[in-house]
């Protein structure tokens, strides 16, 4: 049972990262109708910032947090700006290479930079485990949560009664007539980017804390796409329930499944999801249904 | 009188179908292709070993890149999942021939076959997905196959892979880099052959339909269930024969050969070469295949000058792949053979041309 509840907590640590990643995800596609590919690099340009600062500039954590955010916004914002923005309304294939040739000029630049071994952040949280009843958790792991549901918790404030995340939701919903009130559709776009990329980077930052940081954390990049299918690719409620349920069962499947066929299926079990869930309910959990006319 | 060499024709009359349909439409156009084509079969006699190489690298790719063409390109189903088509191929082919002691002969077709009804089985989910989802479905997949081929420890040999021997007819082996040349040749020759004249049948026609609006082909009457699974069974076919013959060339099959980048990599070929292009895939399978062997000369170049240079190379390769596919969608989305049109367009009449 204390196995069980173990792997529980960890898959709804690891699995609130995912959320919050998928959320920066699921909130470019419903603004601009585009998959970003680029959202693992994102969230390791975010963290490698906030390295950097932590570790060679001595810069305090929370400090450095903010500054690898404001950057990461920034990198969001321009991105858009510079390299999405030709290819709005074009065919989805022209905007998935989009993503992905930016997912590769920002995986080079990382490269260049940093290098490819893996760095370690200093330890920001204490070390000493806490313990519920049988259940030992890192404080890492229970901070990764705390932090994870303020900005969940921000980000649901943020669009229920901020004037830009209003004016995000009515693009969403209606392009044309978001226009017509008067809301910047560009500005939009620009600022659902920022956003996403600021989710990344915390996400980021976090799982770096957990794991260090090397290239291979991009991958979650492409974890996102089993959450965001799961959830429904324009829901964010969805995004937030699917990233916590794959983190669960990503964990089991770790803990349970794993030894017996020699480890690795924790990787894939997402994917194997994913195509179920697209054979079965190719909408997700909570995502609205399209109607295609000729 | 002084002829222009390079007026070719001022327009195009056709007085019935059979000149509408032709692949080539006057006669002097066909006496170049067979030019072109006796050129690259006479060049290994002249060229280094190491330029033999890379143009049977290129030539590989290229049938590899046509046939994904004939999937994203011509019907209109993006896929992600290349790179583990190509594994497929290459793995079928080394377990019929290593662990069975087939010939290559044998082993060669049966590993497109395999890979095709392997690319059918996930076709299947096309018909109720298009567009994004379709493409998350073969990147999913893509990590399925992938983690299939690296546990399956007993036939596949892991993470280790496989080695393989270079196809042989009787007591000759194709252990030459021109030798392998040539069999690559006469298997992309095919490979051209083919799709261009898939392309005039009723089949390639309803590929091209379902592309332009599904709904609308079905309308018409194309099975589109049918139609789909069959352009990813014809597709991956190639893309596994393409990978049964890298397989075969660097005589080494193992699981990271044939990871995403792969995917990404053959996706940007016919990206840059020209959606819906048989020449296109071609031209881009050569851009693409010799990008790192151009970038990485010019490094070595200037590394005298700028002693760093060599360390970021990886990087750098990643930073230009990036940017050469986001410049082409901006500036040329319909790639290097809309280019290549394009010149040609304008040398029609040169230099008296009256289009555009």
């Amino acid at each position: 049972m204390a196995f069980f509840l173990q792997m529980l907590v960890t898959g709804i640590v690891v699995g609130s990262v995912y959320a919050l990643v998928a959320l920066g995800f699921v909130l470019i596609y419903k603004s601009s109708d585009a998959i970003n590919f680029a959202q693992g690099e994102f969230l390791l340009i975010g963290t490698y910032v906030c390295l950097t600062l932590v570790a060679s500039y001595n810069v305090p954590f929370i400090a450095a947090l903010l500054l690898a955010l404001a950057f990461s916004a920034l990198l969001g914002w321009s991105v858009e700006k510079v390299v999405l923005r030709p290819f709005i309304g074009k065919p989805v294939i022209s905007m998935i290479m989009a993503t992905i040739g930016l997912s590769s000029v920002l995986a080079g630049i990382v490269h260049i930079i940093w290098g490819h071994e893996t760095r370690v952040y200093p330890p920001v949280f204490s070390e000493k485990p806490l313990q519920f009843g049988e259940v030992i958790i890192a404080p890492v792991y229970a901070w990764s949560f705390v932090i994870v549901m303020i900005w969940l918790m921000i980000f649901t404030l943020f669009f229920k009664y901020s004037r830009f995340g209003i004016a995000m939701r009515a693009t969403a919903d209606d392009q044309q007539a978001a226009l017509s009130m008067g809301i910047s559709v560009k500005t939009i776009f620009a600022i659902a980017w920022a956003i996403a990329a600021i989710v990344s980077a915390v996400g980021g930052v976090l799982l770096g804390n957990i794991n260090g940081v090397n290239s291979s954390l991009s991958l979650i990049g492409l974890k996102v796409l089993p959450v965001a299918i799961l959830g429904g690719l324009d829901s964010i409620p969805g995004a937030i329930i699917g990233g916590i349920l794959i983190g669960i069962i990503e964990s089991m499947t770790g803990g349970y499944l794993d030894p017996l066929v020699g480890g690795g299926l924790k990787e894939v079990i997402p994917f194997v999801i994913l195509v179920i869930i697209l054979m079965v309910k190719p909408y997700g959990l909570f995502g609205k249904k399209e109607i295609e006319r000729v | 009188m002084v002829r222009n060499p390079f007026v070719m024709q001022c327009g195009e009359f056709h007085v019935d179908y059979r000149q509408d349909m032709a692949i080539w439409k006057i006669a002097r156009v066909r006496w170049r292709i067979f030019m072109i084509v006796a050129l690259f079969a006479l060049f290994p006699m002249v060229a280094t070993d190491y330029v033999v190489g890379l143009a049977t690298l290129c030539g590989i790719a290229a049938i590899g890149a046509i046939g994904l063409n004939i999937l994203t390109g011509f019907t209109g189903q993006i896929s992600i999942g290349v790179g583990a088509f190509l594994g497929v191929g290459g793995y079928t082919s080394a377990i019929l021939t290593t662990k069975l002691g087939l010939s290559f002969w044998v082993a060669f077709p049966l590993a497109g076959l395999t890979t095709a009804l392997v690319g059918a089985l996930f076709g299947i989910p096309s018909l109720r997905l298009k567009g994004l989802y379709l493409a998350i479905a073969t990147l999913a997949a893509q990590v399925i196959i992938l983690f299939v081929i690296s546990r399956w420890d007993s036939l596949t040999g892991g993470t280790a892979g496989l080695v393989l021997n270079r196809p042989q007819i009787g007591s000759f082996t194709f252990m030459s880099e021109t030798s392998y040349y040539y069999l690559m040749f006469v298997v992309l020759l095919i490979t051209i052959v083919f799709s261009l004249n898939l392309f005039r049948t009723r089949v390639g026609r309803a590929f091209i339909a379902i592309r332009d609006r599904d709904i609308a082909a079905e309308v018409m009457g194309i099975d589109l269930f049918k139609y789909k699974v069959l352009a990813f069974f014809v597709s991956s076919f190639f893309v596994g024969i393409a990978g049964a013959l890298l397989g075969h060339y660097t005589m080494i099959v193992s699981p990271e050969l044939y990871s995403i980048s792969v995917s990404i990599e053959y996706l940007a070929m016919i990206l840059v070469g020209g959606l819906g292009s048989v020449f296109g895939s071609l031209y881009g399978a050569v851009f693409i295949t010799l990008m790192p062997v151009v970038l990485r000369s010019v490094v070595d170049v200037l590394s005298g000058t700028f002693p760093g240079l060599e360390g970021v190379l990886v990087g750098m390769k990643e930073v230009v792949f990036g940017v050469v596919i986001i410049l082409f969608l901006v500036y040329e989305p319909d790639g290097l053979n809309k280019i290549w049109s394009n010149i040609k367009n304008y040398f029609r009449l040169w230099p008296f041309s009256y289009t555009k």
